[in-house]
């Protein structure tokens, strides 16, 4: 099978895009003050979550797959996540 | 006594006898079965449809729901009967597999195949054949709680601005549980409990997937892979084939692949470009990439499932089994819908839906075979833990499969020596090998 990229891959899926609403939101202090930043990158499957330079967090939310892995992996009060309004998000059609 | 004034009175009758959120198998079965008890359900799900966010590797044991569905293996979308189960121990250059096929398996079916964008699409038509309400696209952001004798009491539930009353409500929303947390019943949980799983979906034509994993007609083979495939993260690989695709991933648990700083999507590529693994998907098309977290604690994970007015089935009560070739959570599901039912009707019959009234829950879950299998494998989640599984073993076989099977023209070996030798040079010692072996047998 042709290797893909993560986002080659994404391109795959069906998402019902939210515009108006992420359903992420980080808190760029804890993140900091915990360094807990590359251990949520390194976590997320879709690659949803990108280090800066200047070590700040940011994220891609339309890309989510809705794990919740990376609320489980992070430092208590670094995300705020909860699932996409409902309707939004990935929708799975093979699952 | 004093009689309610009309306004209390319509409010203590509520909407539904039954509000169940999520449509995942634990919610649909639960909210099936009580249906067929002539309750009025609303069954609450946040995806455009019942299946749209739901994801698992794929093999359902499905005798649970063939009780529930008679007609389960004629007329629900299954995609394969497995026949063959193939134990692969995968190293970085060698691998070594146990090949278990069985014409029994086929009959009685015990395993079949499933997508569950398909299944759950099927059992929520099934639920609403049996008169469940079906909202879809609709997210429950909390539930509604009042003061009770006894303490806090589910009431409701809030979706935007929407209020709906229930006599109980049930929480079937998943690993996640956010509904169980804000009730307290689950905190969070430790990351050993939990693992993530990545998978994708890859079609191949049907007489391709049948050729390649030798199996005909509507025989299935499901592989569970372990060693090298995780680049030693404590979790595993698999390959379970559909009608005309592959369903192909990995599971890895948070607390190993976190401590190990390695990434979940590169571990998948890896294993898909494994050159024992990537021949089997060769010419294929990827159609989906999904990721969802999986609950691995087992008994120890699973808390409390009842509390005034609101159950808690299926993943969201940590209702899941990894016995290390197997994640079983979907049976699970089925069992603890049908017993969450049977509590639920014997509370509403007798009008108490408090924690006490719903104690039958419990009962019939754990009198039940899911009940039974929690018991039985409580110590695998432990056992799993120990790290030699998932790299030393592999390797130590190779080098003594190695030994035997590599004419190189020095003279040969007894296999005892060449075990012995290959045994020196692995970190692996006798007093594992035996230890591993009793918590194994006792754990499995
Ligand atoms: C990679 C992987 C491989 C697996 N392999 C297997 C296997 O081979 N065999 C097996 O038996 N099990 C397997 N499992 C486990 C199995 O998938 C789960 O145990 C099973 O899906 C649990 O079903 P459930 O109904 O409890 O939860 P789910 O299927 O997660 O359903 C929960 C539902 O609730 C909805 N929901 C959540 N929150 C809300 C809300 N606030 N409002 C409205 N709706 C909401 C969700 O959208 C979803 O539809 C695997 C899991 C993974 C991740
Ligand atoms: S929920 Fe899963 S897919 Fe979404 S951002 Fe978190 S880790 Fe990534």
């Amino acid at each position: 099978m042709k290797p893909l990229s993560v986002p080659e891959r994404l391109a795959k899926n069906r998402f019902e895009l939210d515009e108006e609403e992420s359903h992420i939101e980080v808190n760029q202090e804890v993140v900091k003050a915990t360094g807990c930043a590359q251990t949520i990158v390194r976590c997320c499957s879709a690659h949803v979550y990108t280090e800066e330079a200047d070590g700040t967090l940011s994220v891609e939310y339309a890309a989510c797959l809705e794990c919740g892995t990376c609320l489980q992996v992070a430092a208590p009060g670094a995300l705020k996540w909860h699932y996409p309004r409902g309707g939004f998000g990935i929708q799975f059609r093979e699952g | 006594m004093t009689t309610p004034t009309p306004e209390v009175a319509e409010a203590a009758e509520p909407d539904f006898d039954v509000i169940v959120i999520g449509g995942g198998i634990a919610g649909c079965v639960t909210a099936y079965q009580l249906a067929q008890q002539g309750r009025t359900v609303v069954l609450i799900e946040r995806g455009e449809a019942p299946g749209s966010k739901n994801l698992s590797g794929g093999v359902l044991y499905c005798r649970g729901m063939q009780e529930v569905f008679p007609d389960f293996l004629t007329e629900a979308p299954i995609e394969r009967h497995i026949t063959r189960n193939y134990i692969n121990f995968l190293n970085a250059e060698s691998s070594i597999g146990i090949d278990y096929k069985d014409s029994r398996l086929a009959d009685p079916v015990n395993a079949v195949t499933v997508l569950r964008a398909k299944l759950d699409a099927w059992l929520s038509d099934k639920c609403e054949e049996a008169g469940v309400f079906i909202m879809p696209g609709v997210r429950v952001d909390k539930v509604l709680t009042e003061d009770g004798p006894t303490g806090k009491r589910v009431v409701g539930v809030k979706a935007g601005d929407d209020e709906l009353h229930a006599h109980v409500v049930v929480a079937a929303d998943g690993v996640n549980s956010f509904i169980s947390q804000e009730v307290g019943l689950r905190t969070k949980e430790p990351l050993n409990h939990l693992a993530i799983g990545v998978k994708c979906v890859v079609n191949l034509p049907r007489e391709t997937v049948e050729s390649r994993f030798n199996v005909t007609g509507d025989e299935g083979a499901a592989f569970a892979v372990v060693g090298d495939c995780t680049q030693g993260v404590g979790g595993g690989g698999f390959m379970y084939t559909n009608i005309d695709s592959v369903s192909v991933g990995v599971v890895l648990r948070l607390d190993d692949l976190t401590a190990k700083k390695k990434s979940s999507s590169e571990i998948f590529d890896h294993f898909l470009a494994h050159p024992y693994i990537a021949p089997y998907l060769e010419g294929g098309e990827l159609v989906e990439y999904g990721c969802h977290l999986v609950a691995e604690g087992g008994l120890e994970m699973m808390g409390e499932i009842t509390m005034d007015g609101l159950v808690v089935v299926g993943d969201a009560a940590g209702l899941t089994l990894n016995t290390g070739l197997t994640v079983r959570g979907m049976d699970l599901a089925v069992a603890s819908g049908v017993a969450a039912a049977t509590g639920i009707g014997a509370a509403l019959e007798s009008k108490d839906t408090s924690k006490a009234g719903l104690a039958g829950y419990r009962a019939a879950f754990d009198a039940s075979y899911a009940g039974h299998d929690m018991k039985t494998y409580a110590k695998a989640p432990g056992f799993l833990e120990v790290e030699r599984m998932y790299k030393d073993y592999g390797d130590l076989i190779g080098n003594v499969l190695h030994g035997v099977f590599d004419h190189d023209n020095t003279p040969r070996e007894h296999i005892i020596k060449v075990a012995y030798k290959a045994f020196k040079k692995s970190p692996v010692k006798i007093k594992h090998l035996i230890s591993d072996g009793i918590a194994g047998v006792r754990a499995l």
